[in-house]
């Protein structure tokens, strides 16, 4: 790990126009990086739909976002009411989001779907009332 | 199929992004849902939305669209046009809407990739 470039990223919910910034900010440096398309590509989806997950769902929260020479792992944490039920919030097509959520393009129930479709690793820890935590990992 | 085939097919008009004229267009996807797009889109596509805010900017940058058709006569705002100039997408629109627009580019050639 002494190769290692961590980023992190607060995210908040005030301003949906703004959702996607941070996804858009590691696109690029992972860009600039020279790292392969089709990895910046599967980070970009993958971060995204989380960025976006906690914007419409839990108020913000953090990204960390942490570069070495194996892999990317981006680490959402939020403080949110929690998911009930992940087995269903894991299947394509569900979801909870408000009517206004879906006038804004989003809540088609494709996010989490997206982030384990788009990441080679992932895991989700989850409490009610007190937030949610999802690990997602790409490898080089 | 080039961006400005696009845009004489579907009689659009260009927002921005003109100088991309000539960048060639290998499919499509027709949606206002973004999550749809981000799961199934592949590089190289044109997106057609009704959608218009944004998040539509965004979504055609993480998966490298970079042309964008508005549909039904939508028009993006000051600050969706600023996104899409520093991301040089070019950004078109068209009064047709979306199934008779989606219908013209696949009468020329276009496809929107295989089932899922």
């Amino acid at each position: 790990m002494s190769n290692s470039l961590r980023i992190q990223y607060l995210i908040s919910d005030e301003d949906f126009t703004r959702a996607g910034e941070a996804s858009g900010d590691v696109k690029a440096k992972l860009k600039m990086m020279g790292v392969n398309p089709e990895v910046i590509r599967k980070v970009s989806i993958a971060m995204y739909e989380g960025e976006i997950n906690m914007v419409i769902h839990a108020n913000g929260g953090v990204i960390d976002v942490i570069i070495t020479e194996k892999d990317i792992t981006m680490i959402l944490k939020d403080k949110g009411p929690g998911i009930k039920d992940l087995d269903l919030a894991m299947q394509a097509g569900y979801s909870t989001a408000s009517e206004n959520v879906r006038a804004l393009g989003f809540g088609a129930g494709m996010g989490l779907p997206n982030m384990k479709k788009y990441s080679d690793e992932m895991n989700i820890e989850t409490e009610i009332g007190v937030g949610t935590t999802v690990t997602m990992k790409v490898f080089f | 199929m080039t961006i400005d085939d696009v845009q004489r097919i579907l009689h659009g008009t260009y927002v921005c992004g003109e100088d991309q004229k000539d960048r060639e267009i290998h499919s499509a996807c027709g949606s206002d849902m973004m999550s749809d797009v981000l799961a199934f889109v592949k590089d190289q596509a044109v997106l057609l939305t009704g959608l218009c805010n944004p998040q539509v900017i965004r979504t055609a940058e993480m998966i490298d669209i970079y042309c964008i058709v508005f549909i039904r006569g939508k028009k993006p705002t000051g600050e969706m046009i600023e996104m899409a100039k520093e991301r040089d997408i070019a950004l078109l629109c068209t009064d047709h809407r979306m199934f008779n627009a989606c219908g013209m580019l696949y009468d020329n050639g276009l496809r929107g990739g295989k089932p899922y």
